[in-house]
């Protein structure tokens, strides 16, 4: 019988890239994605010609996209425009790796949400709900929070220690989009748009594009730089609610224990292990749903254990030390993969997690995921 | 009378029995002749096991509020006027989730696990709400 457990250090990401992240409106998904593929060959010193494998995420049409890269893959996968499809993409590639479909895979997302004035809410994502004026993913996780707040007394000043922290992070990073530093009373009295959420808790809506190169562990000897091995992986779905898109009435516990039971018990590692956690942050309350299903706190305790800066750089879990989603880029999950690749590279200057040795990326929702990221 | 300017919902042989009952001021989920399951949004065949051989249950309108939130933007310019407003989440008593709006519930005045209980609110000729309000 196959045993996915069976990939643990078996796969490596090789070669990371991102481009600038702003508002570009003088180029496109693709222009975005080739900058960010040139800049991920040149991070690994891959030759163009060695990528047989492509993946692609929110990118309009993947063949258009082989054309202006002149490479014609023998493994492709388009995946759609989904917050979540960043660790599903790195999993199906790490799969198609290890059974000889491709050698060496190029992983695209590109995002022109900014340029573009995508609202991610009324009558661009039309729903059963829409006559009662409920839309937008951030009111689902608006909705989950106040749920959290009435049943373990959570607060939004503790919510506000992630965003604080992300954007103490951000300040750091010569990347992130958002530089200015604020407070938990800042937080707190940002422009409400779904209460109990507000300004600060969403995430940025930004253009830019990722590129991710992974290959077998041998053959990553041979590049540029030490290789990230991908050590743990845990999957698990919860479609039960898909109507209510983005909603979980159980904060995605359920599923997020047995990722961590698969993902650990793969790794060999457990939380306290962690140097670096890697968490999907499209809203600030995913974060702490994401500590309580992996088992980093308590079930109901998330909002204490965030209180004094515990996710900072320097505080006990260094969370999102790019700046995540809410101040770095909006890049759906894949900027924080690339992240963790570069925090164990020690690659990451006045934000490196020191003496870095595993990293975790988890992202809480529908398809909720993990990774475990350790040096090769 | 003022055209409604607020989003409609787009009727189709799946859901309009539910439309159909809310003008007649009945709420009703989709329930499932060979298992009982109950469910909504409606389904084109059962999820707990696959029989196409569903219909319409009324039930009792009756249910427990599991959350709440306050739009401060509007999505739609239809909704603009509103702003504030909440839109809240209801398990009803057979089992399905809705979302709808609490209706006259002074800000402070109810929480997480109270009891509602279903109102109707004409939009339209062919469209009525179901909405909510604190069980009395
Ligand atoms: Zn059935």
């Amino acid at each position: 019988m196959a045993d996915f457990r069976a990939l643990k250090d078996k796969i490596a990401i090789v070669g990371v890239g991102n481009t600038r992240y702003g508002n570009f409106p003088e180029t496109d998904d693709y222009g975005l994605g080739a900058d960010a593929f040139r800049a991920a060959l040149d991070d690994c010193g891959l030759a163009k010609d060695k990528i047989d494998g492509l993946l692609v995420c929110r990118i309009p049409y993947y063949a258009r996209m082989g054309e202006i890269l002149g490479i014609s893959p023998r493994w492709t996968i388009p995946l759609p425009p989904h917050g979540r499809m960043s660790s599903m993409g790195i999993i199906e590639a790490m799969a198609a790796l290890e059974a000889g479909l491709c050698d060496y895979a190029a992983l695209i997302y590109a995002n022109i949400g900014r340029s573009r004035r995508v609202n991610y809410g009324g009558d661009e994502s039309p729903n059963v709900w829409d006559p009662w004026g409920y839309t937008s993913p951030g009111a689902a996780h608006a909705m989950m929070f106040r749920r959290h707040m009435a049943l373990y007394g959570t607060t939004t000043r503790q919510l506000a220690e992630v965003s604080v922290a992300f954007r103490r992070h951000a300040c750091l990073n010569p990347d992130a989009v958002m530089k200015q530093p604020f407070t938990i009373d800042d937080h707190e009295n940002a422009r409400p748009i779904v209460l109990p959420l507000r300004l600060l808790d969403y995430c940025l809506i930004n253009d830019g594009a990722v590129c991710i190169i992974m290959t077998t562990k041998e053959r990553a000897r041979d590049l540029r730089k030490a290789p990230v091995q991908i050590s743990g992986i845990g999957a698990r779905e919860a479609f039960g609610n898909a109507s209510l898109s983005n909603y979980e009435k159980d904060f995605w516990y359920p599923q997020l224990q047995e990722i961590a039971a698969d993902a650990y018990g793969m790794a060999g590692v457990g939380p306290g292990d962690v140097d670096a956690l890697m968490c999907y942050d499209n809203f600030s309350p995913t974060v702490l749903f994401s500590l309580e299903g992996l088992g980093f706190c308590p079930r109901g305790e998330s909002g204490r254990f965030v209180e004094g800066g515990t996710l900072q750089v320097g505080g006990k879990l260094p969370t999102n030390t790019d700046g995540g989603h809410l101040s770095n880029s909006y890049m759906q999950g894949w900027a924080l993969n690339v992240e963790a690749v570069r925090q164990l590279r020690g690659e990451c200057g006045a934000r490196q997690v020191p003496d870095c040795e595993v990293v975790q990326f988890v992202a809480a929702t529908p398809c909720s995921r993990s990774i475990i990221y350790t040096r090769g | 009378m003022s055209a409604y300017a607020k989003p409609l919902p787009k009727l189709d042989t799946l859901n309009r029995p539910f439309w159909e009952l809310a003008r007649d001021h009945k709420l009703a989920v989709q329930a499932c002749a060979d298992c009982g399951d109950r469910h909504f949004p409606p389904t084109p065949v059962c999820p707990g096991c696959l029989s196409k051989n569903q219909g319409w249950e009324v039930v009792s309108g009756r249910g427990t509020l599991l959350s709440w939130v306050t739009f401060h933007r509007a999505y739609w310019g239809g909704f603009a006027g509103d702003l504030p407003y909440d839109v809240c989440l209801v398990e009803l008593d057979e089992g399905p989730v809705l979302v709808s709006n609490l209706v006259g519930a002074a800000e402070g005045g109810f929480q997480v696990g109270d009891r509602v209980e279903v109102i109707f609110e004409r939009a339209t000729d062919e469209i009525t709400l179901p909405k909510f309000v604190l069980a009395r």
